[in-house]
């Protein structure tokens, strides 16, 4: 440990984090080695493959770019964070259904970007969602399945409840 | 088997097998694994593209007691990566034949001072003369690689080509060529080695042919069969790339961790990886055709040339596959083909999806075209006379036995498309129009399975096992890097016995474990080991049936008890089956003659393209897929396969572009390495009809690299159609059709003044 190193607070999947580590040492690798949260990964080191996307503070980011420093006081969701209880998220959900996943190593990335996506417009159209996925390669599955896992996981967030509906009645 | 066959599980869209924990990211890759006491390794590289080593130098200020070094010195056994032949070195020894080639390698606990240090190794060296491309190679004047450069050559004679001219009425000749591709997986080159002089050396990574590491690693280390053992990670991509190379990678960080007595892991990052590891080959292929009156093909004369680069690695087998391809799904009484594997010092080129198909099949589907407009003829129509048929024979002399469609597929792809209507709207529009649209078709082969004699002479084996908690397990060495391995081999076995899906698992990929099933290349998963699946699974279900009274019908619960009555009286309960060559097949490798593969797969692709006459982009706007590959097996994967292939033909035709500097990718990063975004694959369109192949996996076919085959002719067909010019060469990028396009346009101005 060395003294220039820094003390780092934030809150990761929802639970608050500790780390001592050296300031510009990136997100990226503070979530795979430090705290083991080895589902985000890096496929270029420079931003351009979205194989690292986590959330931060709500917006979408490469954490392979980001200096831990700036995640300060940060919320951060990664993969990890996505299922709850166990039960796949939707969009989970939908790309194992719908072949979203080939390889898998752009997934993690893919699937938090899809959920920026849906979480800023649960309605979104294909360019829309082209758009959103733009900075996210993959390199298998030329992007139609993933498209329709998003369609599919959009229409099943979206789709109001038994109770709700009932209730709108 | 019909079509139409009533199977449970195959032919039905169950979920990838490992999905759950890709989409979970508990999936581990490779460099999401950490061993006790693990050091990292680096790679020093030649910063030339060819010369004598004069010294190695480690810089003063660095303690280099800290680390461990290894250079050529230090191999205990044989200094070459075994492949087909043995003339690439491990680690350069007194020579570099190709810039970014491993002469030196550290490792260090600390993977940040692994790469200081390797930055501080300063070699010297004598330049030799370079060569770098196909003709600088073809002109002799340095030889590079034995005595003539010639990395491989062959020569497919069928009836008399020279006769053939004479009695032409139509004589089209045409020259094409098609660049470097990167296979640009997501997840870079890596493994982690550890050593010990007991256990021999083990080997985690991301791969596709543990048996192909295992034996090279059998030769650097000189080690008998059983101090060698290679375990696939989870493996985040690989078409092609992680066929040959982590042969190379393997050895360099066993022998780290030989020396530094610590498990050692390699991964690269990626500029490293697009620096030094394979590409596609390159290509030059000329046409000389002969047509008669009525546009039948008379005579091809067909001559490749492939860059090999350094080493010869599976340079002669790709050029094998282009000579197979070359000539196209046409029926020709007279064909030559003469192609040639030249060596270069760049990089060695490697496998890559297609392995040579789509570098031939880009040359014959553009001269088609090409020759259509000559001979004044429609480009479909041209086709169709020529297709082949069932009982017609291929340029090696193979009857054609199975049911060949062209004409069917063809037709669903033009109704589909609507082919004609378009390209009569687009004619009309384009004329008042600064963005022009055409249409374009590719139709083609692949042949599924290793070449000729292939699958004999690798002698597969490949079953199944029951384990104590009663799961059937699959016992292969073919591999999972996306494509639907683990899925299909499941369903397969499921199916055969009449169990659940969720009854049947995976072994570990780990050649201490799995038997050898052949390499997971070549289209041959499905059809090759699915079959021998099927027919082990049967096996068994026989042999129970024999042994301890299974019965004619039965219950799964029913199964797994009679497996523990077979276990309780043999000990174990394992089914293995060995390759058997479908009937028939013949190849004579002297004479490159008989039964090339066993299968064929068949496509047509049609592409709607627009360009832009202003911006000088051309970008498809609409893809239509359709094909036969036997009986599909899982419409989610076949369909994700044709896909992902399609797109990755898309960028080998409009975006990727390898630039080399002497021999030096300079665009090895994603940054200016481009491949197609979200925003820049069309709508695809899959269609299949389904044949089943009695050979096959519950009548499977190849499929994985078919994709692969047809776009870049498509486009550039396409392209044609629209703006009435052709482009012979890809990549074709929007400097290429500026460069055509306005200068054509310059000298009809100045022709006009």
């Amino acid at each position: 440990m060395s003294a220039d190193w820094s003390a780092i607070e934030f809150v990761v999947n929802g639970e608050t984090r500790n780390v001592h580590v050296p300031p510009m040492k990136r997100l990226l690798d503070v979530l795979r080695e430090d705290l083991h949260l080895t589902g985000s990964k890096e496929g270029c080191g420079e931003g351009e493959c979205g194989s690292c996307s986590v959330r931060m503070n709500g917006e979408l980011v490469n954490s392979c770019l980001v200096p831990v420093l700036q995640a300060q006081g940060a919320c951060i969701q990664t993969v990890e964070g996505l299922a709850c209880d166990g039960e796949l998220h939707p969009l989970q959900q939908a790309f194992l259904h719908c072949g979203g996943a080939q390889c898998g190593i752009c997934t993690p990335g893919m699937l938090i970007a899809a959920t920026h996506l849906l979480t800023n417009n649960p309605h979104p159209t294909m360019a829309e969602i082209r758009e959103g996925l733009a900075g996210n390669l993959c390199r298998c599955t030329g992007f139609k399945r993933i498209f329709d896992s998003v369609l599919s996981a959009a229409a099943q967030i979206n789709e109001p409840t038994a109770q709700e509906a009932a209730h709108a009645r | 088997m019909s079509a139409h066959a009533r199977t449970r599980i195959v032919g039905s869209p169950v979920p990838r097998k490992e999905g759950v924990d890709k989409l979970l990211g508990r999936a581990r890759y490779i460099d999401d694994i950490e061993r006790e006491g693990m050091w990292h390794g680096a790679t020093i590289r030649s910063t030339i593209p060819r010369g004598l080593i004069r010294s190695i130098g480690f810089d003063r200020s660095i303690d280099w007691s800290e680390f461990a070094i290894v250079t050529a010195a230090e191999i205990p056994g044989h200094n070459h990566i075994q492949l087909i032949f043995a003339d690439q070195p491990c680690l350069a020894d007194g020579q570099v034949n190709h810039c970014d080639e491993a002469v030196v390698l550290v490792a260090h606990p600390d993977k940040q001072r692994a790469r200081e240090a390797a930055a501080a190794v300063k070699i010297e060296y004598e330049p030799l003369p370079p060569v770098f491309t196909i003709e600088e190679s073809e002109r002799q004047d340095v030889m590079v690689w034995g005595t003539d450069n010639v990395l491989k050559s062959f020569l497919l004679e069928k009836g008399d080509v020279d006769s053939a001219w004479e009695s032409a009425a139509h004589i089209v000749a045409g020259e094409y060529r098609t660049g470097a591709q990167e296979h640009l997986y997501i997840e870079n080159n890596g493994v982690i080695a550890e050593y010990s002089a007991e256990g021999g050396v083990t080997i985690w990574g991301s791969l596709q042919c543990p048996y192909y590491v295992h034996k090279s690693l059998l030769s650097v280390f000189d080690l008998p069969e059983d101090k060698v053992r290679v375990i696939q990670t989870e493996t985040g991509g690989a078409f092609g790339g992680k066929e040959d190379y982590p042969s190379v990678l393997a050895a360099h960080a066993a022998l780290l961790a030989m020396k530094s007595g610590h498990p050692v892991k390699m991964v690269y990052d990626r500029v490293e990886d697009l620096a030094a590891t394979t590409k596609r080959h390159p290509s030059r292929v000329r046409h000389r055709t002969a047509l008669d009156a009525d546009g039948k093909l008379l005579a091809m004369d067909i001559e490749i040339a492939t860059d090999g680069g350094a080493y010869s690695t599976l340079s002669s087998t790709v050029l094998s596959r282009a000579t197979l391809h070359s000539p196209g799904p046409y029926v020709c009484p007279n064909v030559r083909v003469r192609s040639r594997a030249w060596a270069t010092n760049t990089v060695p080129y490697g496998a890559f999806r297609g392995f040579g198909a789509p570098q031939a099949i880009f040359a014959i589907e553009r001269h088609m075209d090409e020759i259509a407009a000559a001979i004044g003829i429609d480009p479909i129509e041209l086709r169709r006379r020529n297709f082949l048929h069932d009982g017609d024979t291929t340029a090696t002399e193979q009857v054609m036995r199975e049911p060949v469609i062209l004409d069917q597929l063809l037709d669903r792809a033009l109704a589909e498309s609507q082919y004609h209507a378009k390209r009569a709207r687009f004619a009309g529009e384009n004329r008042n129009n600064s963005v022009k649209r055409g249409m374009g078709i590719a139709a083609f082969y692949h042949g599924s399975g290793f070449t000729g004699s292939g699958e004999r002479n690798l002698n597969s084996l490949a079953g199944i096992d029951v384990t104590l908690d009663g799961k059937v397990r699959v016992l292969v060495s073919s591999t999972e890097f996306g494509q639907g391995t683990n899925t299909v081999l499941t369903q397969i076995a499921a199916e055969a016995i009449g169990i659940d899906y969720e009854d049947v698992m995976m072994a570990p990929p780990d050649t201490g474990i799995v038997p050898n099933s052949g390499p997971t290349v070549a289209s041959r998963t499905s059809m090759v080991v699915g079959r021998l699946i099927e027919r082990a699974c049967l096996q068994l279900v026989a042999l129970l049936r024999k042994n301890v009274g299974l019965g004619e019908t039965f219950m799964r619960e029913e199964f797994f008890a009679a497996c523990e009555r077979y276990r309780a009286a043999t000990g174990e309960v394992v089914s293995l089956c060995r390759y058997e060559a479908p009937p028939g097949i013949f190849w004579d490798d002297q004479k490159y003659r008989g039964e090339a593969y066993p299968a064929y797969a068949w496509s047509i692709h049609v592409a709607q393209v627009a360009v832009d006459t202003v911006t000088y982009s051309a970008e498809v706007e609409d893809f239509w897929a359709v094909q036969e590959a036997g009986r599909v097996l899982n419409p989610v994967l076949a369909g994700g396969q044709i896909e992902g292939g399609v797109a990755q033909g898309i960028g080998y035709a409009l975006y990727e572009k390898v630039l080399l500097q002497d021999g030096h990718m300079v665009n090895n990063q994603m940054t200016n390495y481009i491949m197609p975004t979200a925003e820049d694959v069309p709508p695809i369109h899959v269609y299949f009809v389904e044949i089943p192949f009695s050979h096959g996996g519950y009548g499977a076919k190849g499929i994985g690299e078919l994709p692969h085959d047809g776009p870049a002719p498509a486009i550039l067909n396409a392209i044609r159609d629209a703006i009435g010019v052709s482009f012979t060469s890809i990549p074709l990028l929007p400097e290429d059709l500026f460069e055509k396009l306005a200068v054509r346009t310059a000298v009809a101005e100045v022709a006009a003044v």
